[in-house]
């Protein structure tokens, strides 16, 4: 059942790594309200960021130590199955790369957002995971390749099948911008 | 205090060794540094290699000012503090980090009049000598704009 059918709250995994990539999600949460979130990242010392709230941690790895990123998403893969959010919301880097990956198999609608931090051309990651996830976001109106517009007259014709957003239509767009962390 | 932190992932010799340089030469007692893997081991400034954040929290809260490397979370931390920043940013050719891309953020907020950069030792050293007179930034806000809030609340509960 939809969370729409049942009426309860959205369940939202977000994720991030380490550094500048977790504080940036930590500037999306009024964005959850109301929503039962899954906090996700790579040190138990994050914890005090989010006190009170669900936090899994899992280990960090980048792209070049291919046996931690495997452990990766086998720890992601696991805490999707456990959690079986609605809405997967990632700044990036490596773990929102499988969370979008894993998420998308398991149902879920996602969301990248790509590091303010890519002014010049988007993440590695966010350009290969980008056309996977439901809404691609830059920081950068530069580096959009579409707009707001298009995605809301997209989904707008598309919910009136009840269906989502075709993935090819956004691809071909590129990331939308609409607005920053700071 | 002048609280110095080039984040947790790479080492950033260039960074802590001119800031170090610095404050022998000027003679002051008031800098710490984190200098995350960094294996070259300052002489005269306080340092440590990691901090847990609540620390390193406190001590953005209470320093005077913030030098950085132009990492997002050095950064935006020191602006949620309203702190004024020197960022050096680090360089792909010395594998201070994968590309340029710090380079590139550097000139985008100072172009926004976020954040104070140096783009080299040289220059490290004046904004240091500048550092006292940095007026303290405004405090930005703890979240993203209402813009970017507001689509991703409405993608969360779209049908």
């Amino acid at each position: 059942m939809s969370a729409r059918a049942t009426n309860r709250k959205r369940r939202v995994v977000a994720i991030a790594s380490g550094g500048g990539h977790w504080v940036q999600l930590l500037r999306l949460r009024p964005a959850f309200d109301g929503c039962d979130v899954t906090y996700v990242t790579v040190s138990e010392a994050y914890g005090a960021d989010v006190l009170g709230e669900r936090l899994r941690v899992i280990n960090d790895a980048t792209r070049w130590n291919k046996i931690g990123l495997v452990k990766m998403a086998a720890k992601i893969g696991w805490i999707m199955l456990r959690t079986r959010p609605d809405v997967v919301v990632t700044t990036g880097a490596a773990p929102g790369y499988f969370a979008i990956r894993i998420g998308k198999v398991l149902g879920a609608r996602t969301i990248w957002l790509d590091s303010v931090a890519n002014v010049e051309q988007l993440s590695l990651s966010g350009q290969r995971v980008g056309k996977h996830a439901d809404l691609w976001l830059t920081q950068w109106r530069h580096l959009a390749g579409g707009s707001m517009d298009n995605w809301k007259e997209n989904n707008a014709r598309i919910d009136g099948r009840d269906a989502r957003p075709t993935v090819q239509s956004r691809a071909s767009a590129g990331p939308i911008c609409c607005g920053s962390v700071l | 205090m002048i609280f110095v932190t080039v984040g947790a992932q790479m080492p950033f010799d260039r960074l802590v060794r001119t800031v170090d340089t610095w404050a022998a030469d000027r003679r002051r007692s008031d800098v710490f540094a984190q200098i995350g893997p960094t294996q070259w081991r300052p002489g005269h400034i306080q340092w440590a290699s990691f901090l847990e954040p609540a620390e390193f929290r406190q001590r953005m809260n209470d320093a005077s000012a913030i030098v950085a490397h132009a990492g997002m979370g050095s950064i935006i931390t020191a602006l949620q503090f309203g702190k004024p920043i020197v960022v050096m940013p680090r360089r792909g050719d010395l594998r201070e980090t994968r590309n340029d891309h710090q380079i590139a953020t550097a000139r985008r907020l100072v172009e926004m009049g976020r954040v104070h950069a140096a783009f080299d030792e040289d220059e490290l050293m004046a904004a240091l000598d500048q550092i006292d007179e940095m007026a303290s930034g405004e405090v930005i806000r703890d979240c993203a704009s209402d813009e970017l809030i507001g689509a991703i609340r409405d993608f969360i509960h779209a049908r």
